[in-house]
C-alpha cells in the first residue's frame, strides 16, 4: 500500500461509497494499522477516538457484507443462543442465574421523592399568653406567647407559630451555684432586681423566674408577706413577664404562691407551681382570682399530669388558657430518656386529640447542673478519659439538655447559664428558619484544613 | 417491620412447638420476633427443612426492618447501621444507635495521624454499668492523591485497633486506592455523587463494600441515585441528603431528616429507606473559634441522634463536646422497653471483709452504678445494698416515699447480712437520705451505727478518709 490513509479518511471514504456498487471489490495483502503513539502514550481519549473510529468502519464493512448476501447476523448472535443449544447443567444455569452479570446503568433513573404529613394531627395545643400589659391591666412591657402548635415542633406538617422562650432564674436569697454559672451572678446575688435587669439586659432572657426559695421552714422560713417583696421588686426592675416560684416545700408553698398571686394581680404572672401532693386547688384558684397562669408540675408520669390538668379545670376552675405543664425534666445523662419520651408522648397525644394534655410545656432545665458531669473538676472514675475543662462542660450540658426537650415539645424553658441561653436561642430559631446565613458548600468538609 | 400480631408471624412458623428455640411455642416465638429479641435464623427447622423454604422467604420480607439494615466493618466491631422501625423512641424502641465515625486526613503527617488515631480509639467513658466509645474513623483525602490516600489508610490500619473505617472522596481514583488497602476489613465508601456514581458503583461491585450516595438538599435526586444503585443489585446504601450547618440551609436539613424517616417507616417506602448519613463535622466550616465550633458540632449531633440520623462524621475530639454526646446518645437508645433497674440486695465491690463499710443506694441502675464506679475505680473495697425503689433514684424515692427507714431495714434482713461479723457494724446512708439517720438508729437499735455519706458519690473517697473507720 503505497498511500496512507487515516482511519477517518477511510470511515469518510466508506460512507461516500454506495456500498451496493462496490462489486468486484477485492482486499489484497495484509492490512496493517500503525498507530503512531508519540512521546505521550496512548491517552484514553485517543483510544475512545480510535475504538470509535474503528467501530464505525466496522459497522460499514457489515453493512457491505450484508449487502453481498453475507449472513452478518449470525455472528452478531448473543451468547445465550449457544447455551439453548448445549444446555448447561441445571445447577451452573441456576448459579448463573443468581449472580446477574454486573452492568452499570447507562444513566440515572428519574425518581420523585414525595412523602405525606401526620394525619392523626388534628388538634392544636392551647395557646397561652403570659405577663399583661398597661391596656391589659398589668405594667409588662410586652407579653409572651405560648403554644398554639399544630404539629410536631420543626416538623414540616405546620409552622410553629411562636418560638421557644427562655426564662431565666432569678432567686431570693444566695445558693450554691456550679462554678461556671455562678461567676455570671456574683455581683448581683444579694439583689434580686439588679440580677433580673441583668438576665434580660445583658443575657437576652424573655423572662425571669423569681425563686422565693428563702421561704422554706429549713432555709430562712422567710414569711409570705415578707417574700412577696422580692417579686415587687423585680416588677419594679424589668418590664418583661415574670413567673413566681416557691422553695419547693408542699406545706409552705401554696401560702406564699397565694400571697405572690394576690400581690401581682393583673400581671398575669406564671405560678410555679401546682403538684398532686400539695394543696393544689388553693394555688389553682389563686391563679383563677388574680388572673395568672398555673404552671402544673408532675414527675415523669403522664398519668399524673392529666390527672392535674383535670382537677385544676374542673375541681379549681382554672380555664384552659391559663395552664401550663411541667412533667418534670431529668437531665442529660441523669434520666433525659425519661424526660424526653415522656414530654414527647404528652405533645403527641395532645395532637391527636386528648385534651387533657393539649397544653404548652415547661422545663427546669437548670436541672442540667445537678448532674455531676457538668460541674465536677475530674472524674470519679480513674479509668475514664480526661474530662476536660469543667467550665466548658458545664454550659453544653444545659443547651442539650434544653435542646433535646425543645424536640420533644417544650416551650418554655426555666434556665442559668447565659452562653446556654444564647445557644438554645439560636438554634431554635434556625430551625424555625428565621436566621440567615451563607451556608458552607456541602463537600467542602473532605478537604477542611483544621 | 409493620407487623405488630404475633398470629400473623405464626403462620410463617412450622408451628410444631418443637421447642428448639428454648420457646415453649411457636407463638411465644413470634410475639419474641415482633419485639425484635428472637431472629429467624433461631428457628433451626424453618431454615434447616426444604419444606418451609416458601415460609422462611416470607418470614425474612415480613420481619425485614422498614429502614435497611447495613452492615460496616469486620469481626467484634463491626457497626450495623440503620434497622429501625419507629418514629418515635417510645413506639417501641430505636434499636442501632448512630455510629459516630472522627476524622483523620491524609495530610496530616504521621505522627500526628498516629496520635489522632490513637486518641479516638482509646476514648472512653462510665456510664449505668457500660463503657461507651468511638465506633468509627472517617479517612478523608484533603491531597486527592491515590498513593498518599492509600499510606494513610495503612497507617489508620495499622493503628486502630479493628475499628471500622469510612473512606472520604469523590475521586474514584483515590476510593480504589483506598480500597486496595483496605477492602477486606469492608469499610464505607464516600460518596457516590452525581458525577462520579457509574465509576463509584464499579467499586462498590467490585470490592463488595457498602456505598454512600450524595446528592445534598435534593431529595428526588437523592432517590434517583438510590433507585439506580438498586437496580444494579447495589442495596448496601447509605444516604448523604446535606448537612447544612447553618442559615434556613438547617433548617431544611431538619425537614429533609425528618421526610426521609417518614418514608421509610411510616409509608415503607422501601425504594428510599436506607440508613442516612449526617455531618456535624460541618459546624467547622462556620467559625474560626474551637469552642464555638464544638458546641455547635454538638448541637447538630443532638439534633439528628434525635430524629434519624443513623451514622455521622464528626471532629471535635474535647471532652466538652464528646462526652454530651455520648450521653445524649445513649439516653434516646436506651431501650424504653425494659426499665434501668438493677436486681435489689448486697453486692460486693472489690474483696469487702469484716473492716468494710456498707454503702446504701437504690436500685435504678444509674444510681447504682454511679455509686459502684466510683467506689471499684478507687480501689474502695466495700458492700453495697440496693434498696428495690423501683428503679427511682436517692433524691426521688426519699421525696416520694419509695425509700424509707422501715423498707431499709427489711432489705438488711432479707439480705441475711450478717452484721455481727463486721468489726465495724455500721452503714453509709446516701447524704440526700441524711433524715432517715435519727430513725434509723433507733430501728437498728445498736445492731449497727448509722453513718451519713457525701451528697454525691464522687466524694465517697475524700468521705473514706475523713470517716472510715469510724471512731
Amino acid at each position: 500500500m503505497a498511500e496512507k490513509i487515516t482511519l477517518s479518511d477511510l470511515n469518510k471514504t466508506l460512507t461516500e461509497m454506495n456500498v451496493q456498487s462496490l462489486e468486484g471489490l477485492k482486499i489484497e495483502g495484509d492490512v496493517e494499522i500503525d498507530l503512531d503513539i508519540g512521546a505521550g502514550g496512548v491517552g484514553p481519549l485517543f483510544a475512545y477516538y480510535f475504538g470509535e473510529q474503528a467501530a464505525k468502519i466496522a459497522m460499514q464493512l457489515m453493512e457491505f457484507a450484508k449487502a453481498v448476501g453475507y449472513p452478518v447476523q449470525n455472528l452478531m448472535q448473543p451468547v445465550a443462543v449457544a447455551q439453548a443449544i448445549a444446555p448447561a447443567p441445571a445447577e451452573i444455569a441456576a448459579a448463573a442465574e443468581a449472580v446477574p452479570a454486573f452492568k452499570i446503568a447507562s444513566a440515572l433513573a428519574s425518581a420523585k421523592f414525595s412523602v405525606g404529613v401526620d394525619k392523626t394531627w388534628k388538634h392544636p395545643i392551647q395557646e397561652v399568653t403570659l405577663g399583661a400589659t398597661k391596656a391589659d391591666g398589668g405594667s409588662r412591657g410586652h407579653v409572651v406567647k405560648l403554644g398554639g402548635e399544630k404539629a410536631m415542633p420543626f416538623f414540616p406538617d405546620a409552622e410553629m407559630p411562636h418560638a421557644p422562650k427562655i426564662t431565666m432564674d432569678v432567686f431570693d436569697m444566695p445558693i450554691g451555684m456550679a462554678k461556671a454559672v455562678k461567676m455570671h451572678y456574683e455581683d448581683v446575688i444579694n439583689s434580686p432586681g439588679e440580677w433580673a435587669k441583668k438576665a434580660v439586659k445583658e443575657f437576652g432572657a424573655d423572662m425571669v423566674t423569681v425563686h422565693l426559695i428563702s421561704t422554706d421552714p429549713l432555709l430562712k422560713d422567710t414569711p409570705a408577706q415578707e417574700a412577696v417583696k422580692t417579686v415587687e421588686e423585680v416588677l419594679q426592675a424589668v418590664d418583661v413577664p415574670i413567673c413566681i416560684g416557691g422553695s419547693g416545700n408542699p406545706d409552705k408553698d401554696p401560702v406564699v404562691l397565694s400571697k405572690a398571686a394576690e400581690v401581682c394581680q393583673g400581671e398575669r404572672v406564671l405560678i410555679a407551681s401546682a403538684n398532686l401532693n400539695m394543696d393544689w386547688e388553693k394555688i389553682g384558684k389563686a391563679c383563677v382570682d388574680n388572673g395568672h397562669v398555673c404552671l402544673a408540675w408532675t414527675q415523669l408520669e403522664i398519668n399524673s399530669q392529666k390527672e392535674l390538668n383535670r382537677k385544676l379545670m374542673k375541681v379549681a376552675g382554672v380555664p384552659r388558657e391559663s395552664i401550663v405543664m411541667d412533667p418534670t425534666t431529668a437531665a442529660l445523662a441523669y434520666g433525659l430518656d425519661f424526660a424526653y419520651s415522656n414530654m414527647e408522648r404528652i405533645r403527641l397525644g395532645a395532637l391527636k386529640g386528648d385534651d387533657e394534655l393539649t397544653f404548652p410545656m415547661s422545663s427546669g432545665t437548670t436541672n442540667a447542673w445537678g448532674v455531676r458531669e457538668s460541674w465536677m473538676v475530674r472524674s470519679p472514675n480513674k479509668d475514664d478519659s480526661d474530662w476536660g475543662d469543667r467550665m466548658l462542660r458545664g454550659p453544653i450540658w444545659e443547651i442539650l439538655t434544653g435542646y433535646s426537650l425543645a424536640m420533644a415539645g417544650v416551650d418554655i424553658f426555666m434556665m442559668m447559664h447565659p452562653t446556654a441561653v444564647a445557644y438554645l436561642h439560636e438554634i431554635t430559631q434556625s430551625l424555625m428558619g428565621r436566621i440567615e446565613a451563607k451556608t458552607p458548600d456541602a463537600n467542602a468538609w473532605l478537604k477542611m484544613g483544621v | 417491620m409493620k407487623e405488630t400480631s404475633p398470629l400473623n408471624l405464626y403462620k410463617l412458623l412450622p408451628q410444631t412447638n418443637c421447642k428448639k428455640c428454648g420457646e415453649e411455642t411457636c407463638m411465644a416465638f413470634a410475639a419474641g420476633l415482633i419485639a425484635r429479641t428472637r431472629k429467624v435464623e433461631e428457628c433451626t427447622p424453618l431454615i434447616d427443612e426444604k419444606k418451609y423454604a416458601k415460609k422462611l422467604d416470607g418470614l425474612r420480607t415480613t420481619v425485614a426492618p422498614e429502614l435497611k439494615m447495613i452492615y460496616v466493618g469486620v469481626g467484634e466491631r463491626q457497626v450495623k447501621v440503620g434497622g429501625e422501625d419507629v418514629m418515635y423512641r417510645h413506639q417501641m424502641t430505636f434499636f442501632n444507635k448512630p455510629p459516630f465515625a472522627y476524622d483523620v486526613a491524609d495530610n496530616m503527617e504521621e505522627a500526628k495521624l498516629i496520635e489522632r488515631v490513637k486518641k479516638i480509639t482509646t476514648w472512653r467513658k462510665f456510664y449505668i454499668g457500660k463503657w461507651q466509645g468511638v465506633e468509627m474513623i472517617a479517612v478523608r483525602s484533603v491531597t486527592d492523591d491515590p498513593a498518599k490516600f492509600a499510606a494513610c489508610v495503612k497507617t489508620v490500619m495499622a493503628n486502630g485497633d479493628g475499628f471500622p473505617l469510612i473512606l472520604c472522596s469523590f475521586n474514584p481514583a483515590v476510593l480504589k486506592a483506598g480500597l486496595e488497602v483496605a477492602a477486606k476489613e469492608k469499610p464505607l465508601i464516600y460518596a457516590a455523587n452525581k458525577d462520579n456514581w457509574k465509576e463509584v458503583a464499579q467499586l462498590a461491585y467490585d470490592y463488595k463494600v457498602p456505598v454512600t450516595l450524595s446528592v445534598p438538599f435534593d431529595l428526588d435526586g437523592l432517590k434517583s441515585m438510590a433507585v439506580t444503585f438498586s437496580s444494579m443489585g447495589l442495596t448496601d446504601l447509605v444516604l448523604d441528603p446535606g448537612t447544612a450547618p447553618n442559615g434556613k440551609m438547617l433548617q431544611q436539613t431538619l425537614l429533609n431528616f425528618i421526610n426521609l424517616r417518614r418514608a421509610a417507616v411510616e409509608e415503607a417506602q422501601r425504594d428510599i429507606a436506607y440508613p442516612v448519613m449526617v455531618l456535624p463535622i460541618n459546624a467547622w466550616l462556620t467559625t474560626d473559634d474551637p469552642v464555638r465550633a464544638a458546641y455547635w458540632e454538638s448541637v447538630l449531633t443532638a439534633a439528628f441522634v434525635i430524629r434519624g440520623g443513623a451514622i455521622m462524621i464528626k471532629h471535635s475530639l474535647e471532652p466538652h463536646s464528646m462526652m454530651p454526646d455520648m450521653h445524649l446518645r445513649f439516653n434516646i437508645y436506651t431501650d424504653p422497653r425494659t426499665p434501668v433497674q438493677v436486681k435489689p440486695g448486697i453486692y460486693k465491690v472489690g474483696n469487702p471483709g469484716p473492716e468494710s463499710p456498707v454503702f446504701l443506694t437504690t436500685n435504678f441502675a444509674l444510681t447504682y452504678y454511679t455509686v459502684e464506679s466510683d467506689v471499684a475505680s478507687n480501689n474502695i473495697d466495700a458492700y453495697i445494698i440496693a434498696i428495690n425503689t423501683d428503679g427511682i433514684g436517692v433524691q426521688a424515692s426519699v421525696a416520694g416515699g419509695q425509700l424509707t427507714p422501715a423498707k431499709i431495714l427489711d432489705s438488711f434482713n432479707e439480705a441475711g447480712f450478717d452484721w455481727a461479723g463486721q468489726k465495724y457494724p455500721a452503714m453509709v446512708l446516701p447524704g440526700m437520705a441524711a433524715k432517715f439517720s435519727g430513725e434509723l438508729e433507733d430501728l437498728f437499735a445498736g445492731k449497727a451505727k448509722i453513718m451519713v455519706g457525701p451528697e454525691d458519690s464522687g466524694r465517697i473517697i475524700g468521705w473514706m478518709k475523713d470517716f472510715w473507720p469510724p471512731k
